[in-house]
């Protein structure tokens, strides 16, 4: 895994059902990394496709903290769809995860 | 510094950081414990914000400790506003790199909770600030909102207590504002983490006149006062009003000053007052205080001393013309300044505001005489040891700076010591009695030193008339008249 901020971004706001995430972590450490492998694995089984990833290491960019109100460690931001959703925690509870991504609504309509 | 050295210059004080709050560095010898997290608690209202923000506020601009806000209730426009009034321009010195305010928002609604965090980000984004601007000081306000925010209670108190070795190990001082809780100093029992400093604020309502208080709760490794310190929210900020911090150094005078009569003058050893000592009025109302101040005043003027009157039941206006009825004219005074009246109820304010308002004016204009007249009517506003304290400290004051205090208070006709006077009269120099006199259906006034400290007095009782030309103090036909009470 590289925990990398990447700017690019691959489908901005064109197709409503793209999800834009951003994983705030502090350097390598176990918690990040369980947090990031949780993520990946939920985004493939349940977003294969339209999912959008960015990861963050506060650590290198102290001064992105303030503009998501980071407090906790890990954050995911879900910045798109609107509204924001914020899910903090090694992501180890697939359900929880997939509620704060409303996830389940998605997969209704 | 390294940790050695710092624990090495521990052992020779304790490095204290001012707070630049007038009264609170007296109080807590020098300031808040430096390096160390410091605890503010109270209920909502008490003036924990407004404390946070002056210790950083006089850290940048009279220390030069630049210092970081976080703040977890208010966004940075809505806390430059508050102090706006106050007179504290934040945005400049945020420009100028002195002060950094950081609106941590914590929105419940749409956190979700899954598995294990701590709270990295908020110490990245806190250490991040620092380093920016090289912070000394840091306010967290109210760090306490992070129990609605966070579910994991386990958690967020090992993060916090984290936090606080954190900031002691940056070497910042830190104040921590928390509401109070039933029973505890804080509502989540902060203060057991931060264990070196703990000051509570209250704002208590008694009579409908409010009083703020300041107490220290505890300060590791300093002798502190553990009194309840009242203080203001005036217009310049905080202050607090330390009544045992004034010792009884005041250099004294032999110099005399003229009481303004000569009759008077000569039952005082010929001489009249000792400059800078504290003269008490006593008197049953229509006995004359007013009159006597006046000429006191008046003799003040003519000698060309600064003079500060302080009304509470009359008007400027009156008092100018009573006085003109009777031969004093204190209006040329008034003109070419050096008499200044300030008229103001008691009951206008509390007491604390009284005292930093006549400080403020004394300050100002510096007057070698000062009148207050009288001092009765404080006792409608706060209790009587309250009122005791407070012209402990008025006079206390005075005596400091060396100005004569000329203090009038009412008695009523059967009490002889009243209470109130007994009070304050062990602080008082000269003490003048004026007494109703009944005779033959007539009234007559008596006057006579009660007590006058360093000097040979009369201790006659005198008859006192008060004509169009003045004060006349003439001799008493003791046979003739005989004091009412006589209870003396």
């Amino acid at each position: 895994m590289s925990v990398e901020k990447s700017k690019a971004r691959t489908q901005p706001r064109k197709v409503s059902k793209t999800y834009e995430l951003r994983l705030y972590v502090a350097g390598q450490t176990p918690k990040s990394l369980t947090a990031f492998a949780n993520l990946k694995k939920i985004c493939e089984e349940h977003l294969a496709g339209q999912y959008h990833i960015e990861v963050v290491d506060l650590l290198k960019h102290p001064q992105l903290a303030s503009g998501d109100q980071i407090l906790a460690i890990p954050t995911l931001v879900r910045k798109l769809p609107e509204p924001i959703k914020k899910i903090i925690g090694d992501l180890s509870n697939t359900e929880r995860v997939l509620v704060g991504l409303n996830l389940r609504e998605h997969k209704q309509d | 510094m390294t940790p050695a050295k710092q624990a090495k210059q521990q052992l020779q004080s304790l490095p204290k950081c001012p707070t630049g709050i007038p009264g609170m560095d007296e109080i807590t010898g020098g300031g808040l414990p430096k390096g160390r997290p410091t605890l503010i608690a109270g209920a909502a209202g008490c003036g924990k914000t407004l404390f946070a923000m002056e210790f950083l506020i006089n850290g940048a601009t009279q220390y030069d400790e630049p210092g970081v806000f976080v703040a977890f209730e208010e966004n940075a426009e809505e806390l430059a506003q508050n102090v706006a009034s106050l007179g504290f321009d934040l945005k400049k010195l945020s420009k100028q790199k002195k002060l950094i305010i950081d609106h941590v928002r914590v929105e419940r609604s749409e956190i979700e909770e899954t598995g294990d965090y701590d709270l990295d980000g908020l110490f990245i984004r806190l250490g991040h600030a620092i380093d920016s601007i090289g912070a000394k000081r840091v306010a967290l306000d109210t760090i306490e909102v992070l129990f609605s925010a966070f579910d994991n209670k386990g958690i967020l108190r090992a993060e916090l207590q984290r936090l606080f070795r954190w900031l002691k190990d940056k070497g910042v001082s830190a104040v921590i504002t928390a509401e109070r809780g039933e029973g505890t100093v804080t509502r989540f029992g902060l203060e057991e983490y931060v264990a070196d400093c703990v000051i509570t604020l209250d704002h208590r309502v008694t009579e409908q006149v409010s009083t703020r208080r300041l107490r220290i709760v505890k300060y590791r490794g300093t002798l502190h006062g553990t009194n309840e310190y009242p203080f203001l929210i005036g217009k310049n900020g905080i202050s607090v009003l330390p009544i045992t911090s004034l010792g009884l150094e005041h250099p004294t005078s032999t110099k005399r000053v003229s009481t303004g009569i000569k009759e008077l003058d000569e039952m005082l050893d010929g001489k009249g007052f000792y400059r800078g000592s504290s003269i008490l009025l006593t008197g049953t109302a229509g006995t004359g205080k007013s009159s006597i101040s006046a000429a006191f005043v008046e003799a003040a003027c003519q000698r060309g001393e600064r003079c500060m009157y302080f009304a509470f039941e009359e008007s400027t206006s009156q008092i100018l013309r009573n006085m003109r009825s009777i031969g004093i004219d204190l209006a040329p005074h008034v003109k070419n300044g050096l008499l200044q009246f300030h008229v103001a109820r008691p009951t206008v304010y509390g007491l604390e505001m009284h005292l930093v308002t006549m400080y403020d004016l004394i300050k100002e204009y510096k007057p070698q005489v000062v009148v207050l007249d009288p001092i009765t009517d404080f006792f409608a506003v706060a209790s009587q040891a309250e009122v005791k304290a407070t012209i402990t400290r008025i006079i206390d004051f005075l005596k400091t700076h060396q100005i004569t205090a000329l203090v009038t208070s009412y008695t009523s006709q059967n009490d002889n010591l009243d209470q109130t006077v007994v009070g304050v009269s062990s602080l008082i120099d000269t003490w003048l009695s004026l007494r109703n006199l009944e005779h033959h259906g007539e009234r007559h006034r008596g006057l006579y030193v009660l007590k006058s400290r360093g000097m040979f007095h009369s201790n006659q009782i005198r008859s006192f008339r008060i004509t169009d030309n003045g004060i006349q103090i003439g001799d008493m036909d003791l046979a003739k008249y005989q004091m009412e009470s006589s209870t003396t």
